[in-house]
């Protein structure tokens, strides 16, 4: 190494100039990029936002055919204590023939026994086509109704009719004990 | 066409601001700026339009320092503002009339555009950055209405940032990163006032684009012809700031009757009624100014195509100087396009009525039927729907631009243009 003798200044060395160019355009792009990210990031839901997540439902008060209504995230929940009937009516639906093909079955969590209680309905009532509330015991299919494009939900709470695209939407739950519910 | 600056500074300190910074320059070249002189009152509305605004600005800010953006707080802010701040009624009313009446004036502005051909060669970019501060406004305007967080202002901001949710794969995060959360709440309010703050500077921003644009091609004219002489103009003042200072009266006395006498005819009265997120309105509708949209978007059965139509609508705004192909600019010379533009104007007010009526309603009765319900015989009415109305209208929206422009631009046989905008007045043409 020693015995070369480059006159430094003298000459000119492009791959110093290379480093320059390609360190200072690194710099840049590590830097835009780690400032955008924050910058992108600040919008998304905070922490506090997030941890006010889920919420416990007690669903021993709930008497057959009525439906408790809770606010989860800024959404109503419902808690449908669903009759024979309308059970009855939710299995007996054709699953090759729906928009959003779901068994009434897979629509509910296993209970605190471990067992499937298809009487208790939970479901996030947004409809989900732009995000209205439903009315219950409405519509063609005594489900429910969205009066804001008029969309037909069954009383397993999926689309039959209208424009929404999906069925609504089942939340993570679980029962933390025999009578109260866990969401989210 | 602005051509080079006439202006002679005559006094010592006007020659010695002009050698460092030329602005009197500049403002006396824009008052002198020669105008076709053959403009009437549809050209009006640009001055008019910067006019609203300054109003929107001005008691924006004012708004702004009574304003309380939470969710706890907004809604009785915006009441004590209408009745407890000293004029505050008189400021709130000038803001959100004078919304409307922006609308108003940008709708009429765009339409005289349509009709002059005023997007065509040389002004494509001048059209562009006026589709801009278009898409901005109604950003702005949206923004805004979520501020006072009434029912229609929660559930509109509901159904807005619902669409976000439809695009496939990145939908539901895109759309939580847009509200700061789950749904629309506090952290989606106070983004939507940030926002709504900064988005009229961005307009006048554009404005100052758009306004160098006008001065760098010059303003096109009624018959739609190239300015070709001296003669052919007028400078700007005294005659068209008399001419628009005129429009402006008139437009101001249209603005104050709202203001005073009508301040909620255009609002909706579920707006007085608290955001409630567990209780949704009958009917959402939007401001009148987005009903059209809002009917091209429920005219289709499929979610993700309805917002696709809907966003198309404006998407065909800023390529239209490449869709129509006629040379000649103005509809006065165009006979049979412009019949095809009176009925699609007529088809926007259209869209405009169904936008604001369920799409299950009945827009016309054709007569009544007997139908059995739970073993009564009743009458039902029969005719067509809005939904049906809003498809025809929709077809008719896109089929002009897409299809007619395009093709009577080749097919049309034109009138014969005038030589010159001074003959044609000479000859009473223009
Ligand atoms: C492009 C210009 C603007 C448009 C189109 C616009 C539009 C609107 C609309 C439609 C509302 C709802 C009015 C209501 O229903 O009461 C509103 C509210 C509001 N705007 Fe604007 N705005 C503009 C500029 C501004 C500016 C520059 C500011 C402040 C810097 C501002 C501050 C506010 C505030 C504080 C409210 C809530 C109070 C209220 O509802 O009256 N706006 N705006
Ligand atoms: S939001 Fe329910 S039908 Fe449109």
């Amino acid at each position: 190494m020693s015995d070369t003798h480059i006159s430094d200044g003298e000459h000119e060395d492009p791959s110093r100039r290379d480093f320059i160019y390609i360190s200072t355009a690194a710099a840049a792009a590590v830097g835009a990029g780690s400032l955008a990210w924050p910058l992108v990031s600040q919008m998304s839901a905070a922490s506090d936002t997030r941890a006010a997540g889920s919420i416990e439902i007690d669903v021993s008060k709930i008497e057959e055919g009525q439906q408790l209504k809770v606010l989860w995230r800024g959404k109503p929940v419902f808690v449908r204590y669903r009759t024979q009937k309308e059970i009855d009516a939710a299995d007996a639906v054709e699953i090759d023939g729906l928009r959003d093909p779901e068994t009434d079955e897979a629509r509910f969590r296993p209970a605190f026994d471990g067992k499937i209680h298809k009487n208790i309905l939970v479901m996030v009532g947004v409809c989900t086509h732009f995000g209205c509330i439903p009315v219950g015991e409405a519509g063609d299919f005594d489900g429910w109704y969205c009066p804001c494009h008029g969309s037909h939900y069954d009383t397993s709470g999926r689309i039959r009719k209208g424009p929404a695209p999906k069925n609504m939407v089942i939340p993570e739950y679980t029962y933390i004990s025999d009578t109260v519910i866990k969401v989210g | 066409m602005s051509g080079p600056s006439t202006y002679e500074p005559k006094y010592a300190a006007a020659k010695w601001m002009d050698k460092r910074l030329p602005i009197i320059r500049m403002g006396v070249d824009f008052m002198g700026f020669p105008s076709p002189r053959n403009l009437n009152y549809w050209y009006a509305f640009g001055g008019i339009l910067s006019l609203c605004l300054m109003s929107q600005i001005l008691t924006g800010i004012i708004l702004a320092m009574h304003y309380t953006p939470h969710v706890d707080m907004a809604f009785d802010s915006v009441q004590r503002i209408r009745r407890d701040v000293p004029f505050g009624w008189l400021l709130q009313s000038m803001h959100a009339v004078g919304a409307s009446m922006f609308f108003l004036a940008v709708y009429i502005h765009m339409f005289r555009g349509l009709f002059y051909g005023s997007y065509k060669a040389p002004r494509e970019l001048l059209w562009i950055i006026g589709c801009a501060i278009y898409l901005a406004m109604m950003a702005t305007g949206f923004l805004g209405y979520t501020l006072p967080w009434g029912q229609m202002s929660f559930w509109g901001a509901t159904v807005i940032t619902g669409f976000f949710g439809a695009i496939p794969f990145v939908g539901e995060s895109l759309q939580q990163w847009l509200l700061g959360g789950y749904s629309v709440g506090n952290p989606t309010l106070q983004r939507f006032f940030s926002l709504h703050y900064l988005l009229p500077f961005v307009i006048a921003a554009l404005v100052a684009l758009h306004v160098w644009a006008v001065h760098h091609v010059g303003q096109n004219n009624p018959i739609g012809i190239d300015v070709k002489t001296k003669e052919d103009t007028l400078p700007f003042h005294p005659f068209y700031t008399m001419k628009d200072g005129f429009a402006i009266a008139v437009f101001l006395m249209i603005f104050a009757l709202f203001v005073f006498y009508l301040p909620d005819a255009l609002g909706h009265a579920d707006n007085y009624q608290r955001a409630d997120p567990m209780k949704t309105p009958p009917h959402i509708v939007p401001e009148w100014y987005f009903l059209p949209f809002y009917a091209i978007l429920r005219a289709v059965p499929d979610k993700l195509l309805g917002i696709i139509l809907m966003f198309g609508a404006i998407v065909v705004l800023f390529v239209l100087p490449w869709l129509d192909t006629a040379k000649v600019r103005s509809m006065r010379f165009r006979p049979t396009t412009r019949r095809f533009f009176y009925i699609f104007l007529f088809m926007c007010f259209i869209l405009g009525w169904c936008g604001g009526n369920s799409p299950d309603d009945l827009a016309f009765t054709f007569g009544h039927k007997n139908v059995m319900v739970d073993g009564h015989e009743v009458s039902e009415a029969i005719g067509m729907t809005f939904k049906t109305l809003s498809r025809i209208g929709t077809i008719y929206y896109f089929g002009f631009f897409l299809f007619l422009l395009p093709v009577l631009g080749w097919i049309e046989k034109t009138k014969k243009l005038p030589d010159s905008i001074t003959k044609a007045i000479h000859d009473g043409e223009a």
